[in-house]
């Protein structure tokens, strides 16, 4: 029932199919408009936005430069407040951790609140292996989940099912693992949802063991915050007995008032909202309410790697909250599963080689999954120059091609480039067989260019010819 | 700086821009040392490659007032890249003339708006215009409203905007071809808004987006035709200019 | 050497080149809506919740009209005997299960700050605003919000409020978008938020 990314083909290969999907286009198409229709509004309220890019901007770098202190005294906070706190270098140490605390309350199943850093880890599939089932219970992680279908956005992961496909998926895999959706159901959204609730709220009342991530960690107060819609995080925060959540070292916020500007960009940013539905924060063990053991997993897995880059490093200061996608009209075209990752869009093309590492053909094709068209760096609430790390990690990727012995013929034509525009006068030379280089050009090196587009006529002299032909005098 | 692009394929656009700033009385020089302002390597990401021609074009363009070129793409990557090539280069004399340079080199909207002043150039372009804000302009070097004034201001013309107008057409440089397939999705979508706008001529200040833009419209017998915003305002009723 | 140590070293490694930052950064001021009570309540109702004001006397009778007839109620221990005066079959919460409370229609509760321009109620679930799971579990919940509890913007509410608490915030009912984007009242938290704001009515 569980797929993953393991083995997806570079971008413009995944691409190519996905744009061939006139349903998902359409699906895609209206997502991204309404959503970006809702955030703009919103925006638009705060006076001070710009500003309030800049604190949150701010308070994020604050927290990655002390980040070692600001761990240390998370920690310290937790474990005051009766929280046990574990690290994990990896995803193999962070899911060995949860099912070694399944497996001490002797559970066979938990629930989850949805959660981006326990995809990136595989923890889903490491709890099946020991025969723990993990319920996504987020309705769009639901459905994914269901239709054994991979996420493809940050905030809305079923933004590639419209409702029918989804009423399809409810009516004939609900019923599998627990209470079905009701026979004669609907593809309303809120018949859709109802169904979601019924088949959930037994898992909620019966789960004793729950598994979150955070979107903020306090590392003043030992503070987890998740920022949520439905209500399913709360249920996975309160009701069960045992808590575990698995947070990326990134989202250390230094100070509770820290906290402020984040909480005012989030949600405007993300679901164009004033306000989420539900914002839970905790720190450690409330006595006599909710969980009354609680862990803590903070999480490496790259983000160390990440935060050694020096231009890349802000793409840590990401609080996914989707911006991003929602305004990438390469996103918009092709949906999240190209980026074959958990984090698909403009953050997804920098934060899998900023956490993997440059090197495999389909890591290193996402820094070029881009236009630099620069709408993302513009909606960005934390301000990170998304633009300016593809570049920086597109010459990553090139430096890391630079002993190949046979160099990709692109790296030649590069290096030619190079010579001929590091002087007026070899261009000038150059340009003389520019007619007969388009001509062969459009026998070879451009038939990608020239199978859907014309090519302009060539000139009959370049400007410089005529330049020094007439001295730039207008009578040609 | 006329670019490389306008260089090798659409000098008549270098040829607009110098007629344009000589009827607003400005000394206009070509200095032929000038090649490439490195963009495409930067943005592929071959930096070290990118080092020679930035040398060649900090060298190509010391002493002159104001650097102004008809693109808003070269001017971002002047302004914005630079920088990161002399950094690369670790040669500290190069980032000093990058340094140097970068704040005297100008969009063309921006040197007829900032610098001399001028809106209304004494254009004259009796055609239905549709103008599209290429990325670059619009969001690296935040020209905002410029193009527009300047268009507003020629005489005999009938500008009509473009839905989405801020949406990307999906050149891209590289992008094009190493993600064709994407590229022309948007690019498609950009040519189906201009067609929507019942224009004749497509506007923009980037001739690379226009041959991606032009190249859709072109290829499907659109009936709409693309021009660089200097070719615009450099036409009077005395002198129409060459059409492309 | 222990994940701790290893993650912590590569941390410092990988910031030779930055100092930290000691002072907290200071965030730019929030919004200052006029009128907050009547602020707060157009927010609120903004996200089909019911909103409704009345002056202290009237809070009993505004709480019975919020329920429909029937409706199997629990209170919070702490809820001021006034706001549930008027209501016949109450149980206070002694610690009931989750089984037990997905039995129950309807909670009522008091909050612990309100705000203005996100008309969002806060609850750090002090007593008359019950344990997390009193408020959750629930399909409707009336919430009762003091004219000076509310306050205008986010950076308000973050200085009122002590993170040793468990703290919940409330913009509306439970919701989702997920499919299509289609705003959905209500999927498992309460799909019915009413909020009574108790205080002067102006005079019109």
């Amino acid at each position: 029932m569980t797929h993953t990314f393991v083995g997806m083909p570079p971008f413009p290969v995944a691409a190519r199919e996905a744009l061939a999907d006139t349903q998902l286009r359409h699906n895609l198409g209206h997502a991204t408009a309404t959503i970006r229709g809702k955030r703009d509004q919103v925006v638009a309220e705060v006076e001070n936005w710009e500003e309030l890019r800049l604190a949150g901007a701010a308070v994020k770098d604050r927290a990655l430069r002390g980040l070692d202190q600001h761990l240390v005294q998370l920690e310290e906070s937790l474990t005051d407040r009766g929280a046990t706190v574990h690290w994990a270098r990896d995803a193999v140490e962070a899911n060995r951790i949860v099912v070694d605390v399944a497996r001490r309350h002797r559970v066979d199943e938990v629930v989850k609140v949805k959660s981006m850093v326990t995809q990136e880890i595989g923890l889903n599939e490491a709890l099946q292996a020991e025969g723990i089932a993990a319920w996504e219970t987020d309705l769009a992680e639901l459905i994914v989940q269901l239709g054994g279908d991979l996420p493809s956005h940050i905030l809305v992961p079923a933004i590639h099912r419209n409702r029918a496909e989804i009423r399809e998926i409810f009516r004939s895999k609900m019923g599998g693992v627990g209470r079905a959706a009701p026979s004669e159901l609907s593809d309303d959204p809120a018949a859709l949802a109802a169904a979601a609730r019924a088949h959930l709220r037994e898992k909620f009342l019966r789960a004793r063991m729950a598994v979150s991530g955070a979107n903020f960690a306090v590392a003043e107060t030992g503070t987890l915050v998740v920022v949520e819609s439905e209500g399913n995080g709360r249920m996975c925060l309160t009701l069960p007995d045992v808590l575990v959540s698995v947070v990326g070292i990134e989202k250390v916020v230094p100070t509770w008032a820290e906290l402020d500007p984040l909480l005012r960009l989030l949600p405007r940013s993300s679901t164009g909202e004033r306000m989420n539905p539900y914002t839970s924060t905790w720190s450690g063990v409330i006595p006599g309410d909710g969980p009354q053991e609680v862990h803590v997993v903070l999480l490496d897995n790259g983000r160390t790697r990440a935060l050694a880059d020096e231009v890349g490093r802000q793409a840590l200061r990401c609080i996914r909250c989707s911006a991003c996608l929602n305004v990438c009209p390469v996103y918009e075209r092709v949906g999240g599963h190209a980026y074959g990752s958990v984090y698909p869009g403009p953050i997804g093309a920098i934060l899998n080689p900023l956490l993997k590492g440059t090197g495999d053909p389909q890591t290193d094709s996402l820094p070029y999954a881009s236009s630099l068209c620069g709408a993302c760096f513009e909606a960005c609430p934390v301000r990170i120059d998304i633009p300016e790390v593809l570049v920086h990690l597109r010459s990553k990727v090139v430096d890391g091609h630079r002993d190949d012995r046979i160099p990709k013929p692109e790296a030649v034509a590069m290096r030619s480039a190079s010579w001929t525009f590091a002087g007026g006068r070899r261009l000038g030379r150059a340009e003389r067989l520019t007619r007969l280089g388009i001509g062969v050009g459009r026998r070879f090196g451009a038939a990608r260019w020239t199978a859907t587009r014309d090519l302009p006529t060539p000139p009959k002299e370049s400007f410089r010819a005529w330049w020094k032909r007439t001295d730039g005098r207008l009578d040609r | 700086m006329v670019t490389c692009v306008n260089d090798a394929i659409y000098p008549g656009t270098g040829a607009a821009v110098v007629r344009l700033l000589r009827r607003l009385g400005v000394d206009v020089d070509f200095p032929q040392d000038q090649a490439c302002c490195g963009q495409p390597m930067v943005n592929t990401g071959y930096l070290d490659e990118a080092v020679p021609v930035v040398r060649n074009f900090v060298d190509a363009f010391a002493g002159y007032d104001a650097v102004v070129t008809p693109s808003g793409s070269c001017a971002g990557s002047v302004r914005h890249q630079h920088g990161l090539v002399a950094r690369r280069a670790a040669d500290p004399v190069l980032a000093g003339a990058v340094a140097d340079l970068s704040p005297r080199t100008f969009e063309l909207s921006e040197f007829l708006v900032d610098v001399l002043g001028v809106t209304d150039v004494g254009a004259y372009f009796p055609h239905r215009v549709t103008y599209h804000p290429t990325c670059h302009s619009l969001r690296m070097l935040g020209v905002g409203d410029r193009p527009r004034r300047l268009l507003e201001a020629v005489r005999g013309i009938r500008l009509v905007d473009l839905p989405h107008a801020d949406e990307c057409c999906g050149f891209g440089g590289t992008f094009a071809v190493k993600n064709a397939d994407t590229s022309v999705a948007m690019g498609s979508d950009k040519a189906r808004h201009v067609r929507e706008t019942g224009a004749e001529v497509l506007v923009a200040g980037d001739n690379s987006c226009l041959m991606h833009i032009g190249g859709l419209l072109s290829r499907n017998q659109a009936g709409v035709r693309v021009m660089h915003l200097a070719e615009v305002l450099a036409s009077t009723e005395a002198d129409p200019g060459g059409a492309r | 050497m222990s994940a701790r140590d290893e993650i912590l070293r590569r941390v410092r490694s990988a910031l030779t080149d930055v100092e930290p930052d000691p002072d907290p950064v200071a965030a730019p001021r929030g919004a200052a809506p006029a009128d907050l009570v009547s602020h707060f309540a157009e927010r609120v109702a903004d996200y089909r919740a019911t909103v409704v004001r009345c002056t202290a006397d009237e809070v009993g009778a505004a709480v019975a009209a919020a329920l429909p007839a029937g409706a199997r109620v629990v209170v919070p221990p702490g809820l001021p005997e006034v706001v549930a005066a008027r209501l016949s079959d109450v149980r206070v919460d002694d610690g009931l299960s989750a089984a037990e409370l997905d039995q129950v229609d309807a909670v009522i509760t008091g909050c612990r700050v309100a705000v203005a321009e996100t008309g969002t109620i806060v609850l750090d679930h002090a007593p008359g605003q019950g344990r997390r799971a009193l408020t959750l579990v629930p399909d409707r919940h009336v919430c009762v919000v003091r004219a000076d509890q509310v306050v205008a913007d986010v950076p308000d509410a973050v200085a009122a409020l002590d993170p040793g608490r468990p703290l919940t915030w409330i913009s509306g009912p439970s919701a989702t978008s997920d499919i299509e984007l289609d705003r959905v009242e209500g999927v498992h938290g309460p799909r019915v938020l009413h909020v009574i704001v108790v205080g002067e009515i102006e005079q019109q």
